[in-house]
C-alpha cells in the first residue's frame, strides 16, 4: 500500500495502513489530536463537524463524519484549527461571530464558521442555503446570519488562497492509493475503463462515491465493508456533456455540481436538488450514488423519470441502457448484475413543463415524506403526454400510471385534474412512518398534481416565495 | 458599569477557533477505558436468558458489567435518580422501557465499546407495554396515589353559572433537548480510593452525591468538575448521572480511568425528553370574554421512572393561568407512568405545557365570540403593577393573586403589550393579511399575539441558594469560581461583569474557572433561569467581603469612612489619592490581609407547600409579549414563520447581547417544539425518531424571515442581582405565538365556522388535518 495523500491545514500528510473506511472525523480526533472538529450525529445531519475540502474545483465545505480518507487523496483539507491566518489574527468569519454573538455553547460553532468561510471564499451569499447544513440548538440562528452578512463585505484573507496551488504542487491527483493484499481491487481507480476492470474482477466490492449514505453504514451499523473501492478519482465519470437535445450527467457528478448545471435548463429540478440536502451533503453526494442506492425515498429519481431520463450501465466493455424507471425492480432491488456500474444518466435538454415538489418535515436537509416530478405536454388544449413519478409513495420510485391514464387525451381543465388525483389513489398503497401517514402520503401525492397545475397558470404555490 | 454592558461570551473567542475544549476534547491518560450500555429490545418485560459470551470476547473488551457484578463488588446496584431511588443503573432483569441499559460493556476504545453492545444474545419475556397516556390511565399506572388537585374558588359553580361555556382538549407533543453535545462522562480513581469526576452535566452537586453514594464514599471523597457543556436546556440537569455513575463503577471495578459518551442514537433512545401532555379545558365566561370560571385536566406522560416529573407536573399547574386573572380554577393533574424513556426537565419544567393550555383557552374563547384574541386576553390580564403611591393618595385595591394565592405584584403585561401591539403594527398587518387570505385559495397567512408570566425560583425552596468562591491575587488578578454551569447561556460572563463591577476593573480581569465541587460545596442544579439571580448574588456577596476588607485597610491609612473608598476604572479612588487596584491588593497582601472569600445567596421572601398549593412559590416573574405571522400551504400543509416581534422583559439586563441571544434562542426553541419537532415511537415502544435524520430541529431557514427583539429595560422591582430577571426559559413560551399563527391561517382556510382544533407539535400533516377539519373534508 502506497498510502493516502493530502494536504492538512498547509501540510502535507501521507497515512500508511490506515482502514479505507475510516473516517476523517475519526481520524482527526483520535489520532491527529485536532479537537476542534466535533461529532454532533455522526451521520452528516448536523454539521459540526464540518471541514473545507479543497480540490480542482475550489473550496467545499463537507461533513468529516461520513467521509472516509481515500476520499480527501490528493485534496487539500482545513479544519477550524487552520482557519486564522499565520500570526493568529481571526478569519473575518470568526471575528463576525465573536463582534455578533454568534455563539452560545459553541459546539456546533467550528462547524458553522467552516462552512461560512467556505461560502466566504466563494463569495457566496445565499446564507440561509450555506448553513442549511449546520444545525446549532442555542442562537436561533439570528446571530449568525447577522455574523455572516457582516463578514460578507470584508474580503477573503490572503492565507485562504494557499490551499489550491500547494495542493496541486505538492500531491499529484489519485492514482498511488492501493488497499493491501495482493488480490484487493484498487483502492481509486483513476478512469471508467479502471473502476469497469475492478468491479469485473471485484464484484463483491462496495463501491462508495459521496459515502453520504454508505457512511452510516460503518458509523450507525457499524459493518464491515471490504473490500472497498472508492469513485472520487474516476475524472471521467464526473461531467456534463450537452449533447444536442440531451444532456448526459456522469454517475460522479456531485448534486451540487447538477444543480449549478441545471439552473438554466431546469430550474425545478435545480430547486428540488438544492433542497436534496445541505451543502455539505451536496458536495459529496452524486447522481449515481442517489440512483443506484435504490431508496425509495432518493429524491433525484421521480424527476428524472418524469423528465423521461436514461441510465446508462457498464459491466467491464458491455453497456446497455434503459429507461430509468426500469432500473427499479423492487424494495432495495435494482437492475444492476454483479460487476456493473451505473455509468452516466441522460435527460433531456429542455422541458419547459417540468416540475419537481419536495415535501418533508423540515425545508432544509431533511428527507422527503413524498417527492413528486410532474411533466406533462399540452397541445392543442389537449394532454398529449403525461409523466408523473413519485418517492416516498412505494417500495420504489415509481410512476402514477392511473393517474397519467386519466390525464392523457383530456383537456387541461382543474376538473381532468381532479379526475386524475382520483384515479392516483389506485396507483399507490404507501406505508405510514416517522414521517408520515399513508394517508397523508396519499392525499399530499393528489395535491401536488393541483399544485402543478396552478403552478403552470403562474399562480404563487410555494410558501417559500411569500414574503413577510 | 460593567453590568449592562453588551459585552461577548468570555469564551466566544475559543469557540470560533476550536479551542473551547468540551469534555470529549480533553486529553485523558492513556490507559482510559471507554464504556457503552448493551441496551434493551423490548419495552416491558423480563429478561429470560442472556448470553454475554459474545460481548466478552469481541476485541477490545476488557469487561462486562451486569447488576449481578454490582451487588457482587459494590454490594448493590447503583441507583441514577434525582428523587426517589427508583432507576437502577442496570437491571436485575426487569425491563422497563426499550433501549433501558442492561449490562455495561468497557473496552479499549469508544467504538470497540460500541460494536460489543451489541452483540449479547437475549431472550425476552415481552409483556404489553403502556405507552400512550390513554393506556397508562386506563391502566391506572401513574406517580403518586392519584392525580394532584389545587383549586381556588368554585370552578364548578361558576362554570355552570357562566353565560358562556365551552370546552376542548389540545394534544402537545414532547420534546428532545438535542444539545449538539451528547451525554458525556469521565472517572479518574484517585490514589486515596477518591474519585475525580468531569460531567457535562447542570448539576455537578447530584452527580456527586450520586456517586459518593454507588460508591459508599463520602461525599468529601468525590470531586466533580465541569468546565462547559455544548448545550443543556434541562436535558444534562439528571440525564448526565447516568453515564457519570457508570464512569465511576467502571473506573472502581478496574482500576483504570473510565471515559463514556452516548453517541447520538443511543442519547436520544435512553435519556428523558419535555413531557408529552394532553390537556382538557372546560371554561366559563361572560359575553365580552372574561374568564369566570375554569377546570383543567393535566395528564402528563412521565415515563417509566420518577426523575422530576412531579415538580415538572407542578410547574405546569403553576403555569395554567398564564397572565390571567382567574377567580374560580381547578386544575387537576395526573403523573402518568408509561414504558417510554423517562421524561425530564426541559427548558420551562412543565410551564409552557402549563402556558399553552392558558393561550388555547384564550384563542378558543375569541373564537367562540368573534373577537380579536388580543381583546380577550386583556380583559383577563392580572391588574398592572401599581405606580409607587404619592402622598395622600389611597392605596390600590387588593393585589389579585395566582390560583395558588400568591400575590401579583409586578405584572406589566398591560404596557409591553400595548408597546409591542403598536411597534408591529398588529392591527394593520391583521387587517392587511385578512384581505391578502380573501385573494389566496391556496396560501393562507396567519398572525397571532401571545404573552407569557414566568414564574421565577425554584419550587423546592431549599434549591434556591448559591455559593461562591473568589481570590483576589497579589497582582490584581482575580479568579471567579461559582455553584453554576456554563451550557452556553453566558452565565460565567453574566457573573463575572458582577463581580467586575464590584471591583471596579475589567471583565477581562477576572478569571472564570471550571465548575467544582471541591470549591463551591452544595450547589443546586443550574436550572430554572435562576443561573445569574443565584450565583450572581452569591459572587457578589464574596467579592464585597473581600473589596471592603481593602476598603478598611485605605479607610484606616486615609482615615476616612470605609464609603469614602471607591474602586471604579481600575483605580480605588480615596482622600483624593488614586491607586491602581493591583496596588492595592500588593498593599492588602503585605498588610496580611485575607484576599479570598466565599459568598453565598438564598433566595429570600419565598414560602410554597406543595401539598396545598399554597403560597409564594416565586420570588418574582419575568414578562414577554410576541406577536407571530406566518403562512401555510392548504394542499400539504407546509407552512413558515415570517416575521416575529418579541417585547421581553429582562429587568436591568445585566448583559443586553446575551440577554437577546437567549431570547431568539429560546423563541426558535419553542417554535419548533409546537411545529417540527415531531418524537414518533412505533407500537413496540421504540422511538422511531432518534437522530437528527428523522427528528428536525428548526434549521437555519425556520428562523422568522423578519425577527425584531427588543427588552423592555426596567428594573426588577425585588432586589435580584443588578435589578435583572432571569431569561433562560420566559422567552421559550412566546413560540406559543407561532403555533396559534398557525391556527389562525388554518381558520382562515374554512369559513370561520370550525375552530381549527390544532395538535402540536403543527407538523405540515397535522396543519393539514386542520385545514381539513375546517373544510368539512374528513
Amino acid at each position: 500500500m502506497t498510502g493516502i495523500a493530502f494536504l492538512l491545514n498547509g501540510t502535507p500528510v501521507r497515512l500508511m495502513g490506515e482502514s479505507p473506511t475510516r473516517t476523517l472525523l475519526d481520524w482527526l480526533r483520535e489520532t491527529r489530536g485536532l479537537k476542534g472538529t466535533k461529532e454532533g450525529c455522526n451521520e452528516g445531519d448536523c454539521g459540526a463537524c464540518t471541514v473545507i475540502v479543497t480540490d480542482g474545483d475550489g473550496p467545499k465545505a463537507v461533513n468529516a463524519c461520513i467521509l472516509f480518507l481515500p476520499q480527501v487523496h490528493g485534496k487539500a483539507i482545513r479544519t477550524v484549527e487552520g482557519l486564522a491566518g499565520p500570526q493568529g489574527e481571526m478569519h473575518p468569519v470568526q471575528q463576525t461571530m465573536v463582534d455578533h454573538h454568534g455563539s452560545q455553547c459553541g459546539f456546533c460553532t467550528p462547524g458553522f464558521v467552516m462552512s461560512m468561510a467556505a461560502a466566504h471564499a466563494t463569495g457566496r451569499r445565499d446564507h440561509d442555503d450555506v448553513l442549511a447544513g449546520n444545525l446549532c440548538r442555542c442562537t436561533g440562528y439570528a446571530p449568525i446570519l447577522r455574523a455572516a452578512e457582516a463578514a460578507a463585505t470584508l474580503p477573503v484573507p490572503d492565507w485562504m488562497a494557499e490551499d489550491l496551488p500547494f495542493f496541486s504542487d505538492q500531491i499529484s491527483q489519485g492514482g498511488s492509493a492501493q488497499q493491501t493484499g495482493g488480490s484487493a481491487p484498487p483502492l481509486l481507480p483513476r478512469s471508467s475503463d479502471e473502476l469497469a476492470a475492478a468491479c469485473l474482477a471485484h464484484p463483491e466490492a462496495t463501491l462508495i462515491a459521496g459515502a453520504t449514505d454508505v457512511g452510516l453504514w460503518i458509523t450507525k451499523q457499524l459493518r464491515n465493508l471490504s473490500p472497498v473501492i472508492f469513485l472520487n478519482s474516476v475524472a471521467d465519470l464526473q461531467e456534463i456533456e450537452h449533447q444536442g437535445q440531451s444532456i448526459r450527467i456522469g454517475a460522479g457528478v456531485t448534486v451540487e455540481a447538477l444543480r449549478l448545471a441545471m439552473q438554466a435548463p431546469h430550474p425545478s429540478f435545480a430547486e428540488l436538488l438544492r433542497r436534496y440536502a445541505s451543502v455539505q451533503v451536496r458536495n459529496s453526494a452524486t447522481i449515481g450514488g442517489n440512483i443506484a442506492n435504490g431508496s425509495p425515498i432518493g429524491d433525484s429519481p421521480p424527476a428524472l423519470i418524469a423528465l423521461d431520463a436514461r441510465l446508462h450501465l457498464r459491466r467491464g466493455d458491455d453497456r446497455r441502457e434503459m429507461p430509468l424507471e426500469a432500473f427499479f425492480l423492487d424494495y432495495r432491488k435494482q437492475d444492476r448484475r454483479p460487476g456493473e456500474f451505473v455509468e452516466a444518466v441522460t435527460i433531456p435538454a429542455t422541458a419547459p413543463a417540468f416540475r419537481a415538489y419536495k415535501l418533508s418535515k423540515r425545508f432544509d436537509q431533511d428527507i422527503s415524506a413524498v417527492c413528486g416530478g410532474f411533466n406533462i405536454t399540452v397541445a392543442e388544449g389537449r394532454i398529449a403526454a403525461a409523466r408523473i413519478a413519485f418517492g416516498g409513495m412505494a417500495g420504489i420510485p415509481k410512476r402514477a400510471a392511473g393517474a397519467e391514464a386519466a390525464l392523457l387525451g383530456q383537456p387541461w381543465t382543474e376538473a381532468t385534474i381532479r379526475a386524475a388525483m382520483t384515479a392516483m389513489a389506485e396507483d399507490f398503497q404507501p406505508l405510514a412512518d416517522m414521517r408520515a401517514s399513508a394517508g397523508y402520503r396519499m392525499r399530499t401525492a393528489q395535491n401536488m398534481l393541483l399544485r402543478y397545475f396552478h403552478d403552470l397558470a403562474g399562480q404563487t404555490v410555494s410558501v417559500l416565495e411569500v414574503a413577510p | 458599569m460593567t453590568t449592562g454592558k453588551p459585552l461577548p461570551h468570555d469564551s466566544a473567542p475559543l469557540h470560533v477557533t476550536g479551542q473551547a475544549r468540551y469534555l470529549d476534547d480533553i486529553p485523558l491518560p492513556a490507559d482510559t477505558l471507554h464504556l457503552a450500555f448493551g441496551l434493551a429490545g423490548i419495552a416491558c418485560g423480563e429478561i429470560a436468558a442472556m448470553d454475554l459470551t459474545p460481548v466478552r470476547s469481541a476485541p477490545g473488551v476488557v469487561a462486562v458489567i451486569t447488576a449481578e457484578d454490582l451487588t457482587r463488588r459494590l454490594g448493590g446496584v447503583p441507583d441514577c435518580s434525582p428523587s426517589i431511588g427508583d432507576e437502577p443503573l442496570l437491571t436485575s432483569g426487569r425491563i422497563e422501557f426499550h433501549s433501558r441499559p442492561i449490562f455495561l460493556v468497557v473496552a479499549e476504545s469508544h467504538l470497540a465499546a460500541r460494536k460489543a453492545a451489541r452483540l449479547a444474545r437475549i431472550d425476552w419475556r415481552e409483556e404489553p407495554a403502556l405507552l400512550t397516556i390513554e393506556d397508562a390511565l386506563a391502566a391506572g399506572s401513574r406517580f403518586e396515589s392519584g392525580p394532584v388537585v389545587w383549586q381556588r374558588g368554585d370552578a364548578e359553580a361558576a362554570i355552570s353559572a357562566a353565560p358562556r361555556r365551552l370546552e376542548g382538549e389540545i394534544e402537545v407533543g414532547g420534546q428532545e433537548h438535542f444539545y449538539l453535545e451528547g451525554q458525556i462522562a469521565a472517572a479518574l480513581p484517585g490514589d486515596d480510593g477518591g474519585m475525580h469526576i468531569l460531567s457535562s452535566t447542570q448539576h455537578p452537586t447530584e452527580v456527586q452525591h450520586k456517586i459518593a453514594h454507588a460508591l459508599h464514599l463520602p461525599m468529601s471523597a468525590v470531586r466533580v468538575e465541569t468546565r462547559r457543556m455544548g448545550g443543556g436546556f434541562g436535558g444534562k440537569e439528571s440525564q448526565g448521572n447516568w453515564l457519570a455513575i457508570a464512569c465511576a463503577v467502571a473506573a472502581r471495578i478496574t482500576g483504570r480511568p473510565c471515559k463514556m459518551r452516548y453517541d447520538r442514537d443511543d442519547d436520544m433512545v435512553v435519556t428523558g425528553k419535555r413531557h408529552d401532555i394532553k390537556l382538557r379545558y372546560r371554561v366559563g365566561f361572560d359575553e365580552e370574554g372574561r374568564v369566570l370560571g375554569i377546570d383543567y385536566t393535566h395528564l402528563l406522560r412521565c415515563g417509566w421512572s420518577q426523575d422530576l416529573s412531579l415538580p415538572v407536573g407542578d410547574r405546569a399547574m403553576l403555569h395554567a393561568e398564564n397572565c390571567y386573572w382567574m377567580p374560580n380554577i381547578r386544575i387537576e393533574s395526573h403523573r402518568l407512568k408509561t414504558n417510554t424513556a423517562s421524561a425530564t426537565a426541559y427548558r420551562g419544567f412543565g410551564g409552557p405545557q402549563g402556558i399553552i393550555g392558558a393561550e388555547r383557552v384564550m384563542d378558543h374563547i375569541a373564537f367562540a365570540l368573534k373577537k380579536d384574541p388580543v381583546e380577550i386576553r386583556r380583559i383577563n390580564y392580572y391588574a398592572e403593577m401599581a405606580a409607587p403611591a404619592a402622598a395622600g393618595q389611597t392605596a390600590p385595591d387588593a393585589v389579585q393573586t395566582t390560583p395558588y394565592h400568591m400575590p401579583v405584584e409586578d405584572f406589566i403585561g398591560r404596557a409591553m403589550t400595548d408597546d409591542l401591539l403598536a411597534s408591529c403594527d398588529y392591527h394593520g398587518r391583521k387587517a392587511e393579511i385578512a384581505a391578502w387570505n380573501a385573494g389566496s385559495p391556496i396560501l393562507k397567512r396567519g398572525i397571532a399575539f401571545t404573552p407569557v408570566k414566568f414564574g421565577i425560583s425554584f419550587t423546592l425552596t431549599w434549591l434556591n441558594q448559591a455559593g461562591a468562591l473568589v481570590h483576589v491575587y497579589q497582582d490584581g488578578s482575580i479568579h471567579l469560581n461559582h455553584g453554576g454551569t456554563e451550557m452556553g447561556q453566558g452565565l460565567n460572563q453574566k457573573v463575572a461583569q458582577v463581580v467586575a463591577e464590584v471591583f471596579g476593573v475589567e471583565t477581562g480581569q477576572i478569571r472564570i474557572t471550571p465548575t467544582d465541587t471541591g470549591k463551591v460545596p452544595n450547589t443546586s442544579a443550574t436550572a430554572a433561569s435562576s443561573g445569574s439571580d443565584l450565583n450572581g448574588m452569591a459572587s457578589q456577596a464574596a467579592a464585597v467581603t473581600i473589596r471592603d476588607r481593602m476598603a478598611a485597610l485605605l479607610a484606616e491609612k486615609h482615615q476616612v469612612a470605609i464609603e469614602e473608598v471607591r474602586f471604579a476604572d481600575g483605580l480605588v479612588t480615596v482622600g483624593g489619592e488614586e491607586y491602581p487596584f493591583e496596588q492595592v491588593a500588593a498593599w492588602a497582601y503585605q498588610a496580611r490581609i485575607s484576599l479570598s472569600s466565599t459568598g453565598f445567596y438564598a433566595t429570600p421572601k419565598i414560602t410554597w407547600d406543595r401539598m396545598r398549593g399554597r403560597g409564594r412559590a416565586f420570588y418574582y416573574f419575568a414578562y414577554g409579549v410576541a406577536v407571530t405571522e406566518v403562512v401555510l400551504d392548504t394542499l400539504t400543509g407546509e407552512n413558515r414563520i415570517l416575521r416575529a416581534d418579541i417585547l421581553h422583559d429582562t429587568g436591568n439586563s445585566l448583559n443586553p447581547a446575551l440577554d437577546i441571544g437567549q431570547i431568539e434562542g429560546a423563541y426558535v426553541q419553542g417554535a419548533g417544539w409546537l411545529t417540527t419537532e415531531e418524537l414518533v415511537w412505533d407500537d413496540k415502544g421504540r422511538l422511531a425518531t432518534h437522530a437528527p435524520s428523522t427528528y428536525k430541529i428548526p434549521a437555519c431557514s425556520d428562523r422568522p424571515r423578519e425577527f425584531n427583539v427588543r427588552l423592555w429595560n426596567r428594573p426588577n422591582p425585588e432586589a435580584a442581582v443588578g435589578k435583572s430577571k432571569a431569561v433562560g426559559e420566559p422567552p421559550f413560551n412566546l413560540g406559543i405565538s407561532a403555533f396559534l399563527a398557525l391556527s389562525h391561517a388554518v381558520e382562515a382556510s374554512g369559513d370561520g365556522s370550525i375552530y381549527p382544533d390544532l395538535r402540536a407539535p403543527a407538523t405540515a400533516e397535522a396543519v393539514l388535518d386542520a385545514v381539513r377539519r375546517v373544510r368539512r373534508d374528513v
